[in-house]
């Protein structure tokens, strides 16, 4: 029998298998930032131990970093302390770090794709669980917890589990103003926050193939958000097209190495999954969140549900419970729902893509009055690439701020953050209670649903602006 | 890592599914750099509430969490775990987690117990009906036992061995170090380094 793609970049990177022992799979690169590494780098120095390999290893800073005035001291003393103990430990352990201010600053996993150290067939890890976006690549990439981090450093290995298998093939056109947010939040409603649990995910069909290298990062980025261990599509010519030039990127012979290698990396038709789910994407339409968990989710054109919706009791307890953190009635158009911020940012939907989509939709318009509209660029160099082509002019003239890199009020551990009772439309990937501030509340969308539901001033789609 | 072999101790019951990792510790909890001191951002929002299970009496000095469904979703912050560990808790019972949450847990030596819903509900009631009763989690015998009743709870064979032998992950991986030297030898040049730096500017 055949091999899955996730079980062929499995079995090239095993370094050791024992009888009931997980597998010692090698790590290809080890992405580190600033809030999961300061007690691993406490861990080496306690067993006087080093890292073993400094050049698989990159860090940035992004969680904690400001979006305004980042050629000043970080105000906030924690969070300086914070990334302060992240370069000093890049220096004492001779790591590369970029930091902010640097030209290659930004989300973590914007920088990687960008800077062509994402690869197929590698295996990444960072204590960071929205890792599985290099899945897109074709890599197997999954995040962990300060102590894995900490054996990384010091082994370049992770013990590990093999995981079951999962297909998710997607067939048929994406109808106009439908975009990858909107697939996978579609998914997640099916499947559950759950559904993914123990599983890798290769998502697969002509659907996929379809995509810009952007829109397959959003969709494996989001694979936590329904518990999978990691997300992956096969690479094929838009990733070689994607990484060819990049600086990190191999070249001359090593390229045609590479491409010949990666080329294979493609499930066997006579391999099986563990489990297989199949979405036609031409039945889908613009989708939103109403809830507290991105399974909460449904088409912009329906109404907020009610609990008795809910056949299982733990969803039924679940959606009251959301509802009410929500301030929603069952039954509310979602359409009618007025939101008093747009975030247009994050590891999901922080790519020029993204922004490029937002500004079409925003050109010529002015963001509603109620509205406070923040634009986030994924990384440093984002951001630079943006203002070549005037997207900061548009939003700036919609009336929307621009702002420096970082993860921003995804998680709100910066400046940027909800007030209590704010509604936020967000391109980010968790609608959880108060994450992005204590009692804020949010609504997860697509790049065109958070530009149109700005100049709106309620949950609106760009079709809706002809109107 | 302390050996884990059996703990006894008050039960709490959460009467939730989907506890995500944010709700078990907010993000601007996060910013310490030590793995201690992080007991005051566990479940911060929901201890605002009077009503809250840990702000009763005698759920307040509860050491194990009998959870619903999906307990530890979301964000990979260990954080969630120390949070817990901090408090005070040494297992976690409940019937599916999510994965890096687990992981965290098995490295950082709290237990979790996976049970059926319905040992949830029966654990739930049991709390409820008998508060500040301690109930016990046997790591040798798989088993929590409540009062009269005992049930069995799954775990892994190899994060059990590591938790009743307290081992250390990295100081056994690098009893292989060969093992990884003689890998390292076979991969390919084309794959990328982060050092020299290389960039686009």
């Amino acid at each position: 029998m055949g091999k899955t793609l996730s079980e062929k970049v499995w079995d090239a990177h095993v370094v050791r298998q024992a009888p009931g022992e997980p597998d010692l799979l090698y790590i290809d690169l080890h992405l580190v930032h600033e809030v999961t590494s300061p007690q691993a780098f406490d861990g080496l120095r306690l067993n006087n131990r080093t890292v073993r390999r400094p050049d698989l290893t990159l860090c940035t800073e992004d969680h904690n970093t400001p979006t305004l005035n980042i050629d000043r001291p970080i105000a906030d003393p924690v969070s300086r302390a914070q990334v302060d103990t992240l370069r000093k430990n890049a220096a004492e352990f001779g790591l590369r770090i970029h930091s902010l201010g640097d030209a290659d600053q930004g989300v973590v996993h914007i920088i990687g794709p960008q800077l062509g150290v994402t690869q197929p067939g590698m295996t990444i890890v960072c204590g960071d669980s929205h890792t599985s976006t290099h899945g897109a690549f074709g890599a197997l990439a999954f995040g962990i917890g300060t102590s894995e981090v900490e054996h990384v450093l010091a082994t370049q290995t992770l013990p590990q589990a093999r995981p079951k298998t999962m297909a998710v093939t997607v067939t048929g056109a994406l109808p106009d103003g439908v975009t990858a947010k909107d697939l996978v939040l579609a998914l997640i409603a099916r499947v559950g926050t759950g559904g993914g649990q123990g599983y890798v995910v290769e998502y697969r069909g002509d659907t996929i193939e379809a995509l810009s290298m952007e829109g397959r990062m959003t969709i494996c980025n989001m694979s936590i958000e329904w518990g999978a261990k990691a997300g992956m599509i096969a690479p094929d010519q838009t990733t070689f097209d994607y990484l060819q030039g990049r600086p990190h990127a191999p070249e001359g012979d090593d390229w045609d190495a590479a491409v010949e290698y990666w080329k294979t990396l493609r499930t066997d038709d006579d391999a099986r999954f563990d489990r297989e789910v199949v979405i036609d994407a031409t039945q889908l339409t613009p989708f939103v969140t109403w809830g507290t968990n991105p399974g909460q989710g449904v088409p912009l054109g329906a109404s907020v549900p009610s609990p008795d919706d809910f056949a299982d009791e733990a969803a039924r307890s679940a959606a009251t419970r959301a509802l009410e953190y929500m301030a929603l009635t069952p039954g509310t158009r979602m359409r009618d729902i007025a939101v008093d911020t747009v975030f247009l940012g994050s590891c999901t939907n922080g790519r020029i893509e993204d922004l490029r989509l937002a500004a079409s939709v925003l050109k010529g318009h002015k963001i509603a009055d109620s509205i406070r509209m923040l634009v986030v660029p994924g990384s440093a160099r984002v951001r630079v690439q943006a203002e070549s082509e005037g997207l900061d002019k548009v939003f700036l003239d919609a009336g929307a701020e621009w702002r420096a890199a970082g993860c921003s009020m995804c998680l709100g551990m910066n400046p940027d953050q909800l007030k209590p009772g704010e509604r936020a439309a967000s391109t980010s990937n968790r609608n959880f209670e108060g994450r992005q501030g204590k009692g804020g509340r949010t609504h997860l969308v697509s790049p065109a649903v958070a530009a149109a539901t700005a100049i709106t001033g309620h949950l609106s789609a760009p079709a809706d602006l002809a109107n | 890592m302390d050996k884990f072999t059996s703990h006894a101790g008050i039960p709490v019951p959460l009467r939730r599914s989907n506890v995500d990792t944010d709700q078990i510790i907010p993000a601007v909890y996060l910013k310490r750099i030590t793995r201690t001191g992080f007991e005051d951002g566990l479940f911060s929002a929901w201890r605002a509430d009077p009503e809250f299970v840990l702000n009763k009496e005698p759920y307040n000095r509860g050491t194990i969490l009998v959870a619903g469904p999906d307990f530890g979703t979301g964000s990979s912050r260990e954080h969630a775990v120390w949070a817990l560990q901090n408090y005070g808790f040494k297992v976690v019972v409940g019937p599916r987690f999510g994965d890096i949450f687990r992981n965290n847990s098995g490295k950082a030596g709290l237990l979790i117990a996976v049970v059926d819903q319905d040992v949830v509900e029966r654990l739930w009631d049991f709390a409820e009906q008998n508060p500040g009763v301690e109930i016990e989690a046997s790591l040798v015998d798989r088993t929590i036992t409540a009062g009269g009743d005992t049930y069995p709870f799954q775990i892994d064979d190899f994060t059990r061995h590591r938790l009743l032998e307290g081992l250390d992950d990295i100081g056994s991986t690098l009893q292989h170090a060969d093992d990884i030297s003689a890998y390292e030898r076979t991969r390919p040049s084309f794959k990328p380094r982060t050092i020299p730096v290389r960039t686009a500017g």
